[in-house]
């Protein structure tokens, strides 16, 4: 009940943000890029029919709306990030934390309630974001990814564990430093998935390993590249060799587990800011 | 009923830094105690911990009987911190009403104009808080420490921000607060202002309580001031059974007296004795 009273106010101190404004209006600028990107490329590659072993119009479906599935993973991580970096000790700081906290409001139901907001505004973002970059690539390239809802789904828990991720680093550091850390972290995932891309065309074994291990470390990115993955998953062949390499990181389905790991690298984010903040001196 | 606020032998370390090194201290219910000390003395560390915001190392703190931070304890209290604020996208009820629901008040909108009233804000009780002068911040933060009638009020640095007229209706609403038989915690560096409105008052000092008593109790007679046909003198170490008889005295030897006064130590000099003279 308190964490839904905390999530309710959260999520209307969100919505009156100016970063929020600021998100709505690039992201409006972004679509609209997407959609003339997509009717320029469609123009001028209609007429590339393949040459029987590449299917041309997968390739670029594929790699435009892997453009589309980047930039809203991007986005929507930047709102995770900043709906989240100050939650705990930067709202202490300010004095926002300390009238809620007296109250006979327990801390796990703060934590719960802020990230609850967080997701609530992020899922439906990266949501509608996709829906309308799927819709505008179905309409100008008359293409449609093999699966529609497994990438949506894989984004959705990738922010949420952001979120998460984000909310553990407020505990600690202050908002700027947890900021950087972040977004560090989100770059190390990035980079992480670009050298299994690269150890998976080139055959180099240790990166592979390495692309693994990250993926473990920071399933977001794994699931990032699930998403991808999703994208062509029924497509074989040599058409599927060519947007595998693709310039928006490797599609790549991920450990076996990778869906029950990263639902409990959720679980086991939100229990340690529980635990952290529930020992932590105000 | 049990006390107010009772701590026993609370100890507060910060690394190597001790906050709170034994302090026994009680309140009444109803009573009015001011918390002094120079910076660093402790006494925010002591607020929060009764508050249950911050975490004793050692001994205990209990609100009303129930152990400090519990959640017994929070729906006793009310709190206003050094340093707080509310988000400045709600209006002055609309802060009443989330910490209403935070407290699970049943006082609705009668308990709203009532604390609105009560601190002088209610023709303020649409105004957004971003549009508020601090004043009007700090005496809403009164009325939100005192939403869901608690019975223990741990108000630090109250009247920090406030002007005088400010400041006045703050001593004013703590007046009838102890007629509701609220116990109140004043921490405050404002000597004077405690001096006027507490019934006890404790002083800290490098984080051990080293002074707690009423305020006769703290200060100590000086002698008696005496304005004769000579002028005014200081007669020292005169208390004040002995006034007559010293009144007395003097006409005896022909003096002419005009006036006498009984000068006892201020609480300032108290405060300055027993914390080795650092400032409030």
């Amino acid at each position: 009940m308190n964490a839904a009273l905390i999530a309710f106010y959260a999520f209307r101190e969100t919505l009156r943000r100016r970063v929020f404004l600021a998100v709505l209006v690039l992201t409006a600028a972004f679509i609209a890029l997407y959609w003339l990107g997509a009717r320029f490329v469609f123009s001028k590659t209609s007429g590339f029919a393949g040459n029987g072993v590449v299917d041309a119009n997968v390739v670029r479906g594929a790699t435009i709306f892997g453009l589309a599935l980047f930039a809203t993973y991007f986005l929507g991580c930047v709102l995770a990030i900043f709906l989240t970096l100050g939650a705990i000790r930067g709202e202490a700081e300010r004095g926002l934390l300390q009238p809620l906290i007296a109250r006979p409001v327990g801390r796990s139901s703060l934590v719960i309630g802020r990230l609850l907001a967080a997701v609530l505004v992020c899922a439906p973002y990266v949501a509608i974001v996709y829906a309308t970059c799927l819709a505008i690539t179905r309409h100008t390239l008359h293409w449609t990814p093999d699966r529609q809802i497994e990438p949506l789904l894989a984004l959705m828990l990738a922010v949420a564990i952001i979120a998460a991720v984000s909310l553990l680093g407020s505990v600690f550091l202050t908002p700027t430093a947890n900021g950087i850390t972040v977004f560090m972290l989100l770059g190390v995932g990035m980079v992480a998935g670009l050298l299994g891309q690269i150890g998976a065309a080139l055959k180099i074994h240790s990166l592979e390993r390495i692309a693994e291990a990250s993926s473990w470390v920071a399933p977001f990115e794994a699931l990032y590249q699930r998403a991808l993955f999703a994208l062509t998953a029924e497509t074989s062949g040599m058409t599927k060799t060519v947007i595998s390499l693709g310039p928006f990181g490797g599609p790549q389905a991920g450990p076996g587990q990778l869906w029950p790991w990263s639902l409990a690298y959720l679980a086991l984010a939100t229990f340690a800011v529980l635990a952290v903040f529930a020992r932590l001196d105000l | 009923m049990p006390p107010a606020l009772t701590t026993r032998a609370l100890v507060k370390r910060f690394g190597r830094t001790t906050a709170l090194a034994g302090v026994d201290l009680e309140i009444e219910p109803g009573e009015l105690v001011g918390l002094l000390g120079p910076n660093g003395a402790g006494k925010s560390t002591l607020t929060k911990i009764a508050c249950g915001i911050v975490r004793a190392s050692g001994g205990e703190a209990r609100v009303c009987g129930a152990r400090s931070g519990s959640r017994r304890a929070r729906a006793a209290i009310g709190y206003l911190a050094e340093l707080f604020r509310f988000p400045d996208w709600l209006s002055a009820e609309e802060v009443l009403v989330l910490h209403q629901r935070l407290a699970s008040s049943r006082g609705g909108a009668g308990e709203r104009l009532d604390l609105l009233g009560l601190v002088g804000l209610a023709d303020a009780r649409r105004v957004r808080v971003s549009a508020m002068s601090k004043g009007m911040q700090q005496r809403l933060g009164v009325a939100q420490a005192l939403v869901g009638e608690p019975r223990l009020l741990l108000l630090d640095e109250p009247t920090s921000a406030l002007d005088p007229a400010g400041r006045r209706t703050v001593r004013e609403l703590l007046e009838r607060l102890r007629e509701r038989e609220i116990a109140v915690l004043l921490n405050s560096h404002l000597l004077s202002e405690v001096e006027l409105v507490c019934d006890r008052v404790a002083i800290l000092a490098r984080g051990k309580l080293v002074a707690s008593g009423a305020m006769d109790e703290l200060t100590q007679a000086r002698g008696l001031e005496v304005e004769t046909g000579a002028g005014v003198r200081l007669i020292k170490e005169v208390g004040r059974e002995q006034v007559p008889q010293v009144v007395r005295e003097l006409v005896a030897a022909g003096e002419e007296v005009y006036s006498v006064r009984l000068i006892r130590s201020t609480l300032e000099e108290t405060f300055l004795e027993l914390t080795g003279g650092d400032r409030a």
